[in-house]
């Protein structure tokens, strides 16, 4: 993968392009992600309802390939959707694959300032 | 006889500051305060303008007739309200659900920190979606706006994508609206009936 591939999948967005999280339709619960590794630290913090309404409408997985344009975490995030998971069990699933992402694209020989 | 003074809101139907402010009038010796000059109301403005709100098509004649007024008296007084913006235009009341439009309607509280909270309702009154905006008296600063969507997931998009990224905006709660039982509007005729 391309350095600036790996840029652009952890580059901050803008406001408007961020990962606003609610817990149904039209409830907000004033967190928001701009960036993969805020969005890797919000996991554990968010209710959780709001990680079971977002993964099962697909939200994460349609913001992390059109916003963030990483479809390797895509297809990651569309696959834990099968496992029918809720509660922390969601949460540390989605946790475990975010993070390990994550991890390897901030490990990569060029390392990349986030 | 003397009549007991009442106090009544005229509710205009363009913005004000948001949508739906309503207007304070003082029954009896009526004022409307307007920015450099002061319109007295006196009693047969009030039935004029209650006449109107029962039908606004009725003709001058009609009304006067029934006021036990002359026709003219009625046209200078309606054209004076109009032009003062007492009377702010004449529009219809349509059944949504007899014109068979399938759209939903939802209560959405904004909760936003106060020094953002007026461009918030000034950027909610600007949409399209927003029906009506208002702000509330709370512990917290919150803006309660109603909303119309297609759907579910249209109303959801436009929250997401259009309230919640606003600088100011706390957190949002929203509620569909499911079953009317009451829908009216605060009218002259209301409040002498009250």
């Amino acid at each position: 993968m391309s350095h600036d591939t790996i840029s652009k999948i952890l580059r901050m967005v803008p406001r408007e392009k961020a990962f606003y999280f609610f817990t149904s339709i039209g409830n907000y619960t004033g967190e928001s992600a701009s960036s993969l590794k805020e969005f890797m630290d919000k996991i554990n913090g968010i209710n959780v309802k709001s990680l079971e309404f977002h993964l099962y409408r697909g939200d994460f997985e349609k913001w992390v390939n059109e916003v963030l344009q990483d479809g390797e975490l895509a297809v990651e995030v569309r696959k834990l959707q099968k496992f029918n998971l809720t509660g922390d069990a969601l949460r540390n699933q989605l946790y475990v694959i975010v993070s390990r992402r994550f991890k390897r694209l901030t490990s990569n020989p060029s390392p990349i300032r986030v | 006889m003397k009549r007991k003074r009442q106090n009544f809101y005229i509710f205009p139907t363009v913005n004000n500051k948001f949508k739906q402010a309503p207007f304070l009038i003082e029954r009896g010796e009526a004022t409307l305060k307007l920015k450099n000059n002061t319109l007295i109301l006196d009693d047969t403005d009030l039935e004029i303008l209650e006449a109107l709100q029962e039908d606004s098509r009725q003709t001058y004649m009609a009304i006067g007739k029934h006021l036990g007024i002359a026709h003219s008296t009625v046209y200078d007084r309606i054209k004076r309200m109009e032009k003062n913006g007492i009377i702010k235009k004449y529009t219809a009341l349509i059944d949504a659900e007899k014109a068979g439009t399938k759209r939903i309607t939802a209560i959405m509280t904004v909760f936003t920190d106060p020094k953002e909270s007026e461009k918030v309702a000034e950027t909610l009154s600007s949409a399209l979606q927003v029906l009506e905006v208002y702000t509330s008296l709370s512990e917290e600063l919150q803006i309660i706006a109603k909303v119309a969507a297609d759907n579910q997931e249209h109303l959801h998009t436009f929250i997401a994508n259009s309230v919640a990224p606003l600088p100011g905006v706390l957190r949002i709660r929203t509620s569909i609206l499911t079953k009317k039982f009451k829908e009216t509007q605060f009218t002259i005729v209301n409040n002498r009936k009250s």
